[in-house]
C-alpha cells in the first residue's frame, strides 16, 4: 500500500481489561496492528489470547480499555457489528456447511436472487470470481465443500471472511492445526498476498516455525499480562520461549531437597520399556525407560506431541510401531482397561471431558477405576466404598463436605485430587499425569507436586507433563524434551533452564 | 429443634427421584376420587380382587416392563425405538410355536382340535416362552450392536429395528394374525392370583433388574458411561459392553411385554401390537426423572412414571372423553412434565423449599 504509511495503526486497543468470575483474564493489555502486517499473537494456554481476540470481535465486552480502528473510536458491541466494522474471523473448527457447494458456502445469506428465486447461474459465477479476485484460486465452485481438502476449505472460509463486508482485518485462529506441510504453504501464499493489498492479519497459532516463517511482528500475553510486542526478526526464538513461559527466579525450595532425597530410592529395575515405540501422525517412534521410584518430566510446547505420547502409552490408541513393556511383560493388548491392569495409569490433561463423571458423587468417582478393574459382579460394598473414598479424602485433603457431593460442586484443584484418588485407589506402579496443575491454584499445584514426589518415595514410577517448565523441572529426576512429535532430548534433573528451552524451540 | 428436623426431611423429599412422579399420580388420583364416584372401590370375587384402580396397574403392564428396559438404556445416553416391534416379533414367534398350522397346508385333524381343545399346544408352554425370551434378547443384541460397537445414533439404530421389525414379525407368521387358543398361555396376562398375574412379572422384573444393577457394578457403570463416556472409558469400563447390555436387557423386557400383550388380546397382531407403545415407555421414564442425556436413574420412579400415564388414560376413559381426544391430552401431560424438571422450575422449587426453611 502506497498511499498509506505502513507505520498507521489499523488496530489500536488500550488498556484492555476483562475479568471473568475467579479470573483477571486481561490485564491493561494494549495491542497495536499496523496495515499491511501479520502480526502473530503468541502466549500458553489461558494467556489470554481468546480473551483478547473475543473483545476485537464483539463476542466479549470489555471492562475497560478502548479500541480504535483505522483511527476512529468503536465500539464492538456484537459479532455482527465486528463484521460490518470490517473485522473478519476464521476459526480454528471450520464452521462452514460441508454438505453445500462451494459456492453456496461462500454466499450464503446473501445469494443473488431472480423472480424471488436464487439465481443459480449467478450465484455460480460470483463465487468463482471471487475465489480468483481474492485468493486467484480457480476451483469447481459446484462441488460440495465438503469433497475438498481441509486447506481449501480453510481457504472457502476465509474468502467469505472477506467478502461478507469489506474486509480490514483477518483474524486467523490456529487456522493451520489440521493442515499438511503443502497446505500450510497454500494458506501462507494467501496471506502474503492479502497482506500485500493492505490488510492487517492476525495469526494465532502454536507452531513457533511458522511464526518465524510468516509474521512480521509478535506479541506476547501471559496470564493476561502483556508481555511486550517485538519485531519477528529481531527476537530469537529462544527469547520468545523465554517470554511465554515465564521464569521466575523462584528460590530452591523445600522440594529440590526433597527431590535429591528421593533420587537416592531410584532402582536400576525397569518398571517400563518403550522400543520404537510411536504411531503415525500422532507421535515419531520412541525410546523410553522409566525405572521405580523415579519422575520423568516432559517437557514441551503445546502441540508437540506430550500427549499424544502419553495417550499411546496408556493405549488409547494402538501404536504402529515399536514394543512396550511394563514390569517385564510384553503388552499386547492397547487399551486402557489394559493398562489399567498393568498398573499404568493416566490422569488427563482435559479434566472435565475425560477425567471426572461430574454427576457421581465423590466417593463414586473415587472408586470408579478401582471397580471397572474388579468387573460387574465384584461389587464393592457401600461400606467398602465409604472407607475408600474417607482414606483418600483424607490423605489428599480434598475439600468436599462429604463423600457424597457430586464432584462437579467442587473446585478445579479437588476434582484434580478426586483423579489421582481414583488412580492411587488402584495401586498402580506407573502414574502419567497430564497437566495435573492446569487451572489449579498456587497452594495445590505445591501439594500435587509434593504428592508426586511423595509417591516415587514409595517406589512408583511417574510421568509429569506441564506447560510451566518451572515445575517439570522442579519435581522431576530426568527430564525428556518433545518438539514436533519427536522426542529430541533427554536431560537429568540438574540441567539448566536455557538448554531445555534450546531443545524445545528444536534449535539443539 | 423440630422444625429443622421436618425442613431436612422435607428437603429430602424434594429431592427425592419419586417424589414428582408420584405428586403427579397422586393429583390424578385425587381428581378421580372426586369426580369419578366408585373409582376407588373394590370387588372381591373368587377371592381376587377387582376394581378401576386394579385395571389401571394391570393396564401399565406392559409399559411397566418397557420402562424397566428403557430406563436402562436411556440412562447410558441411549433410546430405544424398537420395543414395541420387538413385542410384536415377541408375540408372533410365540402363537407360531403354539400354533405352527397356519403356515402348512396341513388343515385338518389338528387344526379342529386346536379350536376346539383349549388345552392343546404344538410346543410345551415353556418352550413357548423361552424361545421367545431369548429371540427378544437377539433383537435387543443387535440394537446394542449397532449402537455400542458400529456407533449408530441410537435413535437411528433402533428406528431400524422398529420399522424392519412389523415387517419381520408379518413374515413370521406369513402375514396370518394367529389366533391363540392355549388357555394356560392366557393366564400371562389375564390370570389372576389375588392380584393380576401380569404384575407380579413386573414385581418380578424390577427386582431381577434392581439386583442387576444395585447389587453389582453395573448400576454405576450405566450411569457413568451415560454421564460421560469419554471419562468412563479413561477409567476401564467397557462401555461398549455396558451399552450391549443395556440394550440386550431392554429387549428381554420388551419380549416379556411381548408375551402378556398377545395373551391379553389372544392373537399375534404384527400389525397393531404394540404399535406407538415405545413412546410412552420412554414418557414414562422421563416422568421419572431419568435426563434423556444419560446418567442417573430409578427404575422404581419409572414404574410409577408408566402408572401415571395408564391413570391418565384410565381417567379420561372414565370421565367421557372421548379416545381420540387422549392423545392431546397426554400431550398436555407431557408438556407439564417436561416444565416441571426444567432448570426454571428446579430453581423456583429450591426457593420454595428455602422460603420454607427460613420461616420461623
Amino acid at each position: 500500500m502506497s498511499d498509506k504509511n505502513t507505520n498507521d495503526l489499523l488496530v489500536s486497543m488500550r488498556g484492555m481489561t476483562k475479568a471473568f468470575p475467579g479470573v483477571q483474564a486481561l490485564e491493561n493489555v494494549d495491542f497495536d496492528l499496523r496495515y499491511g502486517e501479520i502480526h502473530a499473537l503468541m502466549g500458553g494456554n489461558g494467556a489470554g489470547k481468546s480473551t483478547l481476540i473475543k473483545i476485537l470481535t464483539g463476542v466479549e465486552r470489555p471492562d475497560s480499555g478502548q479500541i480504535t480502528l483505522a483511527g476512529q473510536e468503536v465500539h464492538v458491541r456484537s459479532p455482527q457489528y465486528a463484521q460490518s466494522l470490517g473485522i473478519s474471523t476464521v476459526y480454528q473448527e471450520i464452521n462452514l456447511c460441508p454438505n453445500l457447494t462451494v459456492a453456496e458456502n461462500i454466499l450464503i445469506g446473501r445469494e443473488p436472487m431472480k423472480f424471488g428465486r436464487i439465481d443459480w447461474k449467478t450465484l455460480n459465477a460470483q463465487a468463482k470470481e471471487i475465489l480468483l479476485r481474492v485468493l486467484e484460486m480457480d476451483i469447481e465452485v459446484t462441488r460440495t465443500l465438503g469433497s475438498y481438502s481441509v486447506a481449501i476449505q480453510q481457504m472457502v472460509a476465509i474468502a467469505r471472511a472477506l467478502e461478507i463486508e469489506s474486509a480490514k482485518v483477518l483474524i486467523l485462529d490456529e487456522p493451520t492445526s489440521s493442515l499438511s506441510i503443502h497446505e500450510t504453504e497454500q494458506l501462507f501464499t494467501v496471506m502474503r498476498r492479502l497482506k500485500g493489498k493492505g490488510m492487517g492479519i492476525i495469526f494465532i497459532t502454536h507452531f513457533i516455525g511458522q511464526v518465524y516463517q510468516i509474521s512480521d511482528r509478535i506479541t506476547v500475553i501471559r496470564n493476561g499480562k502483556l508481555v511486550g510486542t517485538y519485531e519477528t526478526a529481531s527476537l530469537p526464538r529462544m527469547e520468545l520461549i523465554t517470554k511465554m513461559i515465564g521464569r521466575s527466579i523462584a528460590v530452591l525450595d523445600e522440594m529440590s531437597k526433597t527431590k535429591v532425597e528421593t533420587s537416592k530410592h531410584i532402582s536400576k529395575e525397569k518398571v517400563l520399556e518403550a522400543k520404537e515405540f510411536g504411531q503415525t501422525g500422532e507421535v515419531e517412534p520412541f525410546d523410553l525407560d522409566l525405572h521405580a521410584g523415579e519422575v520423568l518430566g516432559l517437557a514441551g510446547l503445546m502441540g508437540s506431541g506430550r500427549t499424544e505420547m502419553v495417550s499411546l502409552l496408556f493405549g488409547l490408541q494402538t501404536p504402529d510401531s515399536g514394543t512396550l513393556t511394563i514390569a517385564g511383560k510384553k503388552v499386547e493388548k492397547f487399551s486402557p482397561y489394559n493398562s489399567i491392569m498393568h498398573g499404568l495409569v493416566l490422569s488427563p490433561e482435559d479434566r472435565k471431558a475425560a477425567g471426572i463423571v461430574d454427576e457421581l458423587t465423590v466417593r463414586e468417582n473415587i472408586i470408579l477405576a478401582l471397580q471397572a478393574g474388579l468387573g460387574w459382579f465384584k461389587h464393592l460394598s457401600t461400606q467398602k466404598q465409604y472407607e475408600i473414598a474417607e482414606k483418600y479424602i483424607q490423605m489428599l485433603d480434598i475439600a468436599t463436605p462429604s463423600a457424597d457431593q457430586p464432584v462437579k460442586n467442587l473446585s478445579g484443584g479437588n476434582q484434580q485430587k478426586v483423579i489421582l484418588a481414583r488412580w492411587l485407589a488402584t495401586n498402580p506402579q506407573i502414574l502419567i499425569l497430564d497437566e495435573p496443575t492446569r487451572g489449579i491454584d498456587v497452594g495445590t499445584k505445591a501439594e500435587i507436586q509434593k504428592l508426586v514426589l511423595s509417591l516415587a518415595e514409595e517406589g512408583k514410577a511417574c510421568i509429569f507433563i506441564s506447560s510451566e517448565l518451572e515445575e517439570v523441572m522442579r519435581s522431576s529426576h530426568r527430564i525428556a524434551v518433545l518438539s514436533d512429535r519427536r522426542m529430541v532430548a533427554e536431560f537429568g534433573s540438574e540441567v539448566d533452564e536455557q538448554v531445555i528451552m534450546q531443545a524445545m524451540a528444536g534449535e539443539s | 429443634m423440630t422444625r429443622s428436623k421436618f425442613s431436612g426431611i422435607w428437603k429430602k423429599i424434594i429431592q427425592s427421584k419419586l417424589f414428582f412422579p408420584l405428586l403427579a399420580l397422586g393429583i390424578i388420583l385425587l381428581f378421580d376420587l372426586i369426580t369419578v364416584p366408585g373409582f376407588f372401590s373394590f370387588q372381591v370375587r373368587n377371592g381376587n380382587l377387582y376394581g378401576s384402580l386394579i385395571d389401571i396397574f394391570r393396564n401399565a403392564s406392559t409399559v411397566m416392563l418397557l420402562a424397566i428396559g428403557m430406563t436402562l438404556v436411556i440412562a447410558t445416553g441411549g433410546i430405544d425405538l424398537s420395543v414395541g416391534s420387538i413385542m410384536a416379533i415377541a408375540a408372533s414367534v410365540a402363537a407360531l410355536l403354539m400354533n405352527p398350522y397356519v403356515l402348512g397346508t396341513d388343515l385338518s385333524a389338528n387344526t379342529l382340535k386346536l379350536m376346539t381343545d383349549p388345552h392343546f399346544t404344538y410346543q410345551p408352554l415353556w418352550v413357548v416362552i423361552l424361545v421367545t425370551l431369548i429371540v427378544a434378547i437377539i433383537c435387543g443384541l443387535w440394537n446394542g450392536l449397532l449402537v455400542a460397537y458400529i456407533r449408530i445414533q441410537p435413535m437411528v439404530a433402533t428406528l431400524i429395528l422398529m420399522i424392519a421389525g412389523r415387517g419381520i414379525a408379518q413374515l413370521i407368521t406369513n402375514g396370518v394374525r394367529i389366533q391363540i387358543f392355549y388357555e394356560p398361555y392366557a393366564f400371562i396376562g389375564q390370570g389372576w392370583i389375588i392380584l393380576p398375574f401380569s404384575l407380579y412379572l413386573v414385581a418380578f422384573m424390577y427386582v431381577i433388574a434392581w439386583l442387576l444393577t444395585r447389587r453389582t457394578a453395573i448400576g454405576l457403570f450405566i450411569e457413568s458411561v451415560g454421564i460421560n463416556f469419554r471419562s468412563s472409558f479413561f477409567s476401564g469400563i467397557h462401555e461398549k459392553k455396558v451399552k450391549l447390555l443395556a440394550y440386550a436387557f431392554c429387549g428381554f423386557c420388551a419380549g416379556l411385554a411381548g408375551l402378556v400383550a398377545s395373551s391379553n388380546i389372544k392373537t399375534s397382531d404384527a400389525f397393531n401390537l404394540g404399535r406407538d407403545i415405545e413412546l410412552d415407555a420412554i414418557l414414562a421414564v422421563v416422568i421419572g426423572g431419568t435426563l434423556m442425556s444419560g446418567g442417573r436413574f430409578s427404575l422404581l420412579a419409572s414404574l410409577i412414571g408408566a402408572v401415571v400415564i395408564q391413570a391418565i388414560t384410565t381417567s379420561m376413559y372414565a370421565f367421557g372423553v372421548p379416545a381420540f381426544a387422549l392423545q392431546a391430552i397426554k400431550s398436555v401431560v407431557v408438556i407439564a412434565v417436561i416444565l416441571l424438571y426444567s432448570e426454571q422450575a428446579q430453581v423456583l422449587v429450591r426457593k420454595f423449599s428455602a422460603q420454607k426453611e427460613a420461616q420461623p
